[in-house]
């Protein structure tokens, strides 16, 4: 009965996280963004500073006709949101957030593999939208994001597995327990290459050419109305706060404060995520949209090389120390 | 000397985060009012008390948007044998602000100060007639009309100023000069003795 509950907790705590998250880096974005643009951003929605902009968007995708195009593929069409969003409701249950047991929804032996296997499942909503659609600028949308997977996964597995390797474990919280200070300058170029690879694989602008509006509408979305489209954005704004909790976890030390300040626990991976949040809005609102061939050319001559000399440095050192 | 590769990058992070720390721009009318420069062209206001109904306003309009109706009234001599006057009497002023284009010609023209720019800005309506503004709307804008700015500092003197001194100075020169007469006129020998 007990464990019964302490699940049904767990459960619970996640699934609120990953409710509340994304609508407060949403909100962050629409503020951040709208003052490094010289503007306010929403005033009026609850009455402070805008807070309830994002419900009240929410309010109004629940009212939209939720529309299926006579060509589409009805049963794919209807269950790409889905399955962009729901991985990474359960990546959320493996990530640490603070020491111990009791701060992770379940722990994985297996972290990092199953983490990123399942977030490269999320992708495979954008595939199954832009095919079922039946719509030539979903399908452009929908070719370019398997290009973009194809061309990011590899950057990003070897980033991880760089640091899987100094750990000399692949379980996130064992990754973590084996965290050492000095892996931040060790490990810093993996850090960049997972979390740019990680941008991309969101298609988080400056990425975003698989929904490039001016010149496919919006990629694998443009036939999605109402809740469905809603689903999708969710699912982008769920993948910050995702991709943002693996770089804390994997490169910055999750719950470990500097100098060995560690007793805040939990808050210290709040604050490294909210702080990478950060920098995602940051970069989308500085950096114009990236060709799609500049886009290919950045991870196959840049990453990659990046992601594979970091390995070898990780390597070298690692048998330096034993 | 060659950029540092990248450089530019961080310049553009550097540009956005300067901003987020800057005072926005938003104008938050309505819950803000703007604040306008002086001689903005808001709405045009009358006061019909300078008007004599001599059409320039409305014959210069470019759009004829300013429409006039008078009638002449005639005034009894004011002394006796005099002869009787005519006066134009103003039945009708009014202005389409759906047409008008705001170039501000018929202000300009004319000749007796009877137009005036007022800031007030806030007059749209629902239906496309209730623009065409009668006189008492035009006369009651006059209260919004701003005292107007003041000069540059070493700015010429108005002409009405400039002639209104001059006058006055001559006149207080004449009478001087007459006083100085009048009190050097008795005893004539004296002045020569100074």
């Amino acid at each position: 009965m007990n464990d019964v509950l302490d699940v049904a907790l767990r459960l619970i705590v996640v699934f609120v996280v990953f409710l509340t998250f994304p609508l407060i880096v949403g909100q962050t974005e629409h503020k951040v963004m709208a003052h490094m643009q010289g503007r306010l951003g929403p005033m009026y929605a609850g009455g402070f500073h805008g807070w309830a902009q994002l419900v009240a968007d929410g309010v109004k995708f629940a009212q939209k006709e939720d529309v299926v195009p006579a060509a589409a593929d009805r049963r794919v069409f209807q269950l790409a949101p889905a399955v962009a969003l729901l991985p990474y409701l359960l990546v959320l249950v493996a990530i640490p957030i603070g020491p111990g047991e009791g701060a992770v929804g379940q722990v994985v032996d297996a972290g990092i593999f199953f983490v990123l296997a399942v977030m490269g499942v999320g992708v495979l909503g954008s595939l199954m939208a832009g095919w079922a659609s039946a719509n030539k600028f979903s399908l452009l949308g929908g070719l370019r994001t398997a290009a973009q997977l194809l061309a990011y996964e590899l950057p990003m597995l070897l980033a991880a597995a760089s640091v899987a390797m100094a750990a000399g474990t692949v379980s996130l919280p064992g990754i973590l327990n084996a965290f050492e200070w000095w892996w931040l300058p060790w490990q810093i170029v993996g850090a960049l290459v997972f979390f740019v690879a990680g941008l991309a694989e969101l298609q988080r602008p400056p990425f975003d050419m698989p929904v490039a509006d001016s010149e496919i509408i919006f990629g694998a979305y443009t036939e999605y109305t109402g809740l469905r489209f809603a689903l999708f954005l969710l699912a982008e704004y769920a993948g910050i706060v995702v991709l943002c909790g693996l770089t804390t976890v994997l490169f910055l030390g999750g719950w470990h404060g500097p100098f060995g300040a560690d007793g805040l626990g939990w808050l210290w991976t709040l604050l490294k995520t909210a702080i990478l949040a950060f920098l995602v809005i940051w970069l989308r609102v500085s950096y114009p949209r990236l060709r799609e061939d500049q886009l290919q050319k950045l991870a196959w001559t840049v990453l990659v090389p990046l992601a594979l000399a970091q390995i070898a440095l990780t390597g070298i050192v690692k048998v330096a120390i034993n | 000397m060659a950029p540092i590769p990248g450089s530019g990058l961080a310049k553009g992070l550097a540009v956005t985060l300067r901003t987020m720390t800057k005072k926005t721009v938003t104008a938050q009318y309505p819950d803000v009012q703007p604040e306008l420069p002086p001689r903005t062209r808001g709405v045009i206001g009358l006061f019909e008390e300078n008007c004599t109904v001599c059409m320039l306003c409305a014959r210069e309009c470019p759009d004829w948007c300013i429409y006039i109706d008078s009638h002449k009234e005639t005034v009894p001599a004011a002394t006796p044998g005099g002869r009787e006057r005519s006066r134009n009497v103003l039945d009708r002023f009014a202005i389409d602000f759906s047409l008008c284009m705001y170039c501000g010609i018929c202000i300009e023209v004319c000749p007796f100060d009877a137009l005036f720019w007022s800031p007030e800005f806030e007059y749209a309506e629902t239906d496309i007639h209730e623009l065409t503004h009668e006189r008492d709307k035009l006369r009651e804008w006059m209260w919004t009309v701003p005292a107007p700015p003041a000069l540059d500092e070493g700015a010429e003197e108005p002409k009405e100023l400039a002639a209104a001194r001059k006058a006055a100075e001559k006149l207080a020169a004449e009478q001087a000069a007459a006083a100085q007469e009048s009190a050097a006129a008795p005893e004539p020998g004296e002045e020569d003795q100074a």
